[in-house]
């Protein structure tokens, strides 16, 4: 559990990093280090420079703005898992990032980090195809956004560039009517999702749902938007039958292999139950 | 009079000062001038023929020294081993590697990062062979051999009680009920892994090898008959066992990296220091467990159980490296007859090798205890649901009464004492299990899943008499030795070894209740075998059983001769001075009295005539029985049909070790061991693919509960103490590991039984409960 030899590089701007990037192709980002290091230990991956943005300042903050909720890159799950705005509005998040990892991981992982490392079994990138989320790069000519669904190209693999660090993430801000919800199955704390569904729904005065986000993690090769499961609320009053054939959709859109969380049909199985607790208790969130 | 802190107290741990503030002394603390490090090439084969093993790149890398090999170690007869059970076990290969994991090269380098490079850079050609890691697979005709200097994979056959009246009994029966109940491999996985310091004084011709062994006496003898022929003798082998953090037998077996680097600081002439890494720790050290067990119990028309049956295929690896008793192969498994009263019982064990590491240690077990009561208390629970009675009813008619007491089982213990009834009664009592039961029924009516399991265990612990327990031939005997210094302050030391047990308290506690010096005042001592009296060390619940009784004793005889000293000081005869607390008083008169610092003092200033100076003595424990501690645990879980999980909503936890001698030391032990008895019930196994490939190498795929998935305990005990040991204390060590996980199944089978599940085999992860769930048409649908 020793990683081989790398250099190390720790720049205080963006622009500094940007350009180590652009000298050195095979550099790698270190946020929280917590998945990256990992890696390095168990020589699954190699580095010959990883460049810390660990001091770079500003690129650590929670705020409503315009709109959005933007979250810098650097944020801490610790962060984002006490924050009282969070707590208040966006319990999506707040429920995410409280089963994330455990405690002390949490106090170094950063949301930016659990993005850009798009591992399907991460739990944030569920999230944020259900907020509907808008990723901000910063590269060589300036900030890019990339829409969340376009984000997540492949395995382990972003639409971000070899010379672009992720700065912001962007969720729809809150309003009345919002309702979201988490529902993690995992083995123990510590461990990645045997599957998750994220939820995050506008009820309408009328009752009617006029949007609805479902994200699906560890479920797939990537993680899933469950877009036709999406679309069967949409125009709905969020009835049982309409949140049984959601339920549905999203585990007919759920790719799972077997492995030692559980079988292909348990995790199948397992995405339409969690995907009826999360939209119940979306509703009854969306309703206070 | 002083505080002293004797028989039970809560003192605090005196050992905890220096754990809780970060200055334990860990083998990893251990630094030595012009120290070299060894690391371990192991092979990814689970079986395989080593072609070629090329070093050249790596001895390039800056820092690397050099390499040791099995060809090397041929050279000195060093390559092979002999394991506990006269079987032998590899030091390093010469020709094929037998297990994934195994080590094949060791590299010697100036640090840690530079022996990390060195051992990515050797390259080894294999030829992969035939694998085989079914057990039962391994015991066909024509299945692939695992080892080259056996005739079969068949590695012993082992068997107690009468075969024909059992098989007689069972035909007769008015119910028979049958299961195969699998426990399956798991690791101890101790916080601290396994390592050591090999220190080779080459003018001196002495090795002092800082080492992580819970027994470091035995591995002084080990060492000195293993490797006597090139140059090591015991006067000038020294092994210290520093502080251990954890070892639940796991750091009992010697493993191949302290060989090697012995070897290494022999060849270099310098200290060398092995610490495994935490896959390595989990991937290739010995594994406990890993029983296939096919069990029959039998009961007569008013349900009074009348006979047992079981056959066990244990899986042993590549070699049985077990640390059992040398008579006893399958350790004490034929304490699976349990807490209950019936005369007819046969059991056989057949020992498989398979391409797996070697193992089947006794992991915080005494010695295959687990395997035997996770199968008797489960056999109770399927046999009490099949005839329709209620298992703790069952139970209360099936157990042995505290009047049949000195028991003796159909498999040939004599069980030393016991009240089951009052231990399950207490346990019913503190849970409320009728109401739960009527709770129950409530739940099933609408369609809710809630399970109530019961475990009634019975260990037998504290190897043992000398007439059956030897290792190697040496008796299993434990000491003390107890020396009372002029200002009466002592110090004392053991052949036993903690690994967190809080032996430096307990110790001094039952020491301050013989002799009146106040625990504080009593320094403990283990792990230094230049120091310490001889012992088999601390494994299977024996260190109160033995060593603790040594200790009682050794204190009963210097008290002897300080009424010797306080006779003489006090100008009475011996007869007529009274002992109480930390004195002796001339009968009648109270005032006239002389404290053991007194005494203490006067045996160096002012002994009586004739009598030696001094006050201190020696003992070597043999115990005259085993001690058989035991307990009730009852658990209620309730099952979350949509999603399979099990909650455990409450544990309660009935022990009885007899005498408690730090009732906080003892909860302690049954919180942890509560923990470790849940671990195997719901996450913990090793599995392997067909090909021999580890699952579970790291603690991403082994679960290990954290304190969020660990139910809240609650605890409550009686005390029944042992007729034979002086303090009446049974040990307690591992009774929850053992007792909880049987618990558990059967409340989750329990919660199931009305659908027609009869057995899940642990861990009982959601995947399975689901899978059983949907099997019996009662997985949710939402
Ligand atoms: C024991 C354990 C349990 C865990 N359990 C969970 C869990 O349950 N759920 C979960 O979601 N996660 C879990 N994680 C992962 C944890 O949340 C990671 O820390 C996170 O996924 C990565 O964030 P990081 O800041 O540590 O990134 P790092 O490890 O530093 O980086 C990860 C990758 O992203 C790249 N990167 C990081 N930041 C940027 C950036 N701003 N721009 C461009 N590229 C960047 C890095 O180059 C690297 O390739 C667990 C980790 C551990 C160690």
């Amino acid at each position: 559990m020793i990683p081989p030899e790398f250099d190390y590089v720790a720049p205080t701007t963006l622009q500094e990093a940007i350009a180590v990037l652009e000298q050195k192709p095979d550099a790698k980002i270190l946020a929280g280090g917590h998945s990256l290091i990992p890696l390095l230990k168990f020589r699954l991956a190699s580095v010959n420079t990883l460049v810390d943005i660990n001091r770079i300042d500003g690129l650590s903050y929670i705020r409503e703005e315009g709109g959005w909720l933007k979250i810098g890159a650097m944020t801490r799950e610790a962060d984002l898992e006490h924050d009282p705005l969070i707590g208040q509005k966006y319990p999506l998040l707040a429920d995410a990032a409280r089963t994330i990892a455990d405690p002390l991981v949490r106090n170094m992982a950063t949301v930016g980090g659990n993005l850009a490392h798009a591992d399907p079994a991460n739990d944030h990138p569920a999230v944020m195809l259900a907020y509907g989320a808008v990723i901000v790069a910063a590269g060589p000519n300036g900030l890019r956004e990339i829409p969340i669904t376009q984000f997540f190209t492949d395995l382990f693999t972003t639409a971000l560039a070899p010379n672009e660090i992720l700065s912001e993430i962007r969720i729809p801000a809150h309003k009345a009517g919002n309702g979201g919800c988490y529902q993690k199955l995992e083995r123990k704390v510590g461990d990645y999702a045997t599957a998750a569904v994220a939820v995050q729904i506008h009820i309408g005065a009328n009752g009617v749902c006029d949007t609805a986000g479902i994200g699906l993690t560890n479920v797939g090769p990537t993680p899933i938007k469950a877009a036709a499961a999406e679309q069967t609320l949409v125009g709905s009053k969020l009835d049982d039958a309409a949140i049984k054939r959601a339920a549905q959709l999203a585990a007919d859109a759920a790719q799972p292999q077997s492995d030692y969380r559980g079988t292909e049909e348990y995790k199948r199985a397992l995405v339409k139950t969690l995907t009826v607790r999360a939209l119940r208790k979306a509703l009854e969130r969306a309703r206070n | 009079m002083a505080e002293i802190n004797g028989l039970g107290k809560s003192m605090k741990r005196k050992e905890d000062a220096r754990f809780i503030q970060g200055k334990g002394n860990y083998i990893e603390d251990i630094v030595l001038p012009g120290m070299i490090w060894l690391d371990i090439v192991r092979s990814p084969y689970a079986h395989a023929r080593i072609v070629n093993i090329d070093t050249s790149k790596a001895a390039k890398i800056p820092g690397v020294l050099g390499f040791i090999t099995g060809k090397d170690l041929e050279k000195y007869n060093l390559h092979w081993m002999p394991t506990l059970m006269s079987d032998r076990q590899m030091v390093l290969p010469t020709d094929t590697v037998k297990y994934q994991a195994q080590e094949v090269v060791g590299v010697l380098a100036t640090d840690r990062y530079a022996a990390a490079d060195g051992v990515a850079a050797v390259e080894i050609d294999y030829e992969p062979l035939p694998v085989v890691v079914d057990p039962f697979k391994a015991l066909q005709p024509g299945a692939p051999k695992v080892r080259e200097d056996k005739d079969s994979n068949h590695i012993w056959h082992w068997e107690a009680g009468d075969r024909e009246a059992t098989d007689r009994a069972i035909r007769q029966a008015a119910t028979v009920v049958k299961q195969r109940i699998y426990i399956p491999r798991i690791h101890v996985a101790s916080i601290e892994t396994c390592g050591c310091v090999a220190n080779w004084d080459p003018i001196n011709k002495h090795l002092t090898m800082y080492m992580t062994t819970q027994a470091p006496h035995a591995i002084r003898t080990v060492i000195a008959l293993v490797a006597g022929h090139v140059g090591l003798s015991e006067e000038n082998i020294r092994v210290i066992s520093p502080d251990i953090g954890g070892g639940f037998g796991g750091k009992v077996p010697v493993y191949p990296g302290y060989v090697i680097a012995i070897a290494a600081s022999v060849l270099l002439g310098k200290p060398v220091k092995w610490i495994e890494d935490r896959s390595e720790n989990l991937q290739a050290d010995s594994f406990a467990r890993d029983y296939h067990m096919d069990c029959e119990l039998a009961a007569d028309g008013e349900g009074r159980i009348t006979a047992l049956r079981i056959k066990t295929i244990a899986d042993h690896g590549y070699t049985d490296a077990a640390a059992n008793p040398s008579k006893y192969p399958a350790g004490l498994f034929s304490i699976c007859t349990g807490s209950y009263d019936y005369r007819t019982a046969f059991t056989e064990v057949d020992a498989a090798y398979t391409n797996k590491p070697p193992g089947g240690i006794a992991y915080r077990c005494s010695f295959r205890v687990t395997e035997a009561v996770h199968a008797i208390e489960r056999m109770v629970d399927i046999l009490a649901h099949e005839r329709g009675e209620d298992p703790a009813d069952f139970r209360l008619k099936n157990f042995i009464k505290k009047e049949q007491f000195p028991y003796k089982s159909p498999l040939g213990w004599e069980f030393d004492s016991g009240d089951y009834h009052a231990a399950l009664q207490k346990a019913m009592d503190m849970i409320g299990y009728r109401e739960l039961r009527k709770e129950q029924a409530e739940k099933r009516a609408r369609g809710e899943l809630m399970g109530i399991g019961i475990s009634s265990f019975t260990e037998v612990v504290g190897a043992g008499p000398s007439h059956q327990f030897d290792i190697l031939g040496i008796k299993m005997f434990d000491s003390a030795e107890v020396r009372i210094h002029p200002t009466g302050k002592a110090i004392a030391r053991f052949g036993t070894k903690s690994q967190g047990q809080g032996h430096e308290t307990t110790y001094a506690q039952i020491l301050a209740q013989e002799l009146g010096i106040p625990a504080e005042h009593i320094k403990v001592e283990e792990g230094d075998t230049d120091t310490a009296p001889y012992g088999l060390g601390t494994y299977a619940s024996r260190s109160t059983p033995t060593a603790g009784a040594a200790a009682a004793v050794a204190a009963r005889r210097i008290r002897e001769k300080a009424r010797k000293i306080a006779a003489h000081l006090l100008e009475s005869a011996e007869e007529d001075l009274v002992w109480e607390v930390d004195r002796f008083y001339v009968k009648g008169s109270p005032s006239r009295f002389k404290t053991i610092q007194d005494i203490a003092l006067a045996a160096y200033t002012n002994p009586p005539p004739g009598v030696e100076a001094g006050l201190e003595a020696t003992f070597y424990y043999d115990p005259p029985n085993m001690t058989f501690p035991f307990g009730s645990y009852i658990c209620v879980v309730d099952i979350d049909r949509g999603t399979g999980q099990v909650h455990v909503r409450r544990f309660v936890a009935v022990d009885d070790c007899g005498t408690r001698i730090n009732p906080m030391i003892v909860e302690g032990q049954i919180h942890g061991g509560l923990t470790m008895g849940f671990a195997p019930a719901f996450m913990e196994q090793i599995q392997y693919d067909e090909n021999g490939n580890i699952y579970g190498g790291n603690f991403m795929d082994y679960l290990l509960p954290t304190a969020v998935e660990t139910p809240r305990w609650e605890t409550g005990k009686t005390v029944t103490p042992s007729p034979h040991h002086p303090i009446g204390a049974k040990g307690v060590g591992e009774s929850a590991t053992v007792g909880a996980p049987a618990a558990f199944v059967n409340a989750v089978v329990d919660a199931l039984w009305h659908l027609g599940v009869r057995h899940i085999d642990i861990p009982i992860t959601p995947d399975k409960v689901w899978q059983v769930l949907k099997a019996h048409g009662a997985a949710a649908e939402e």
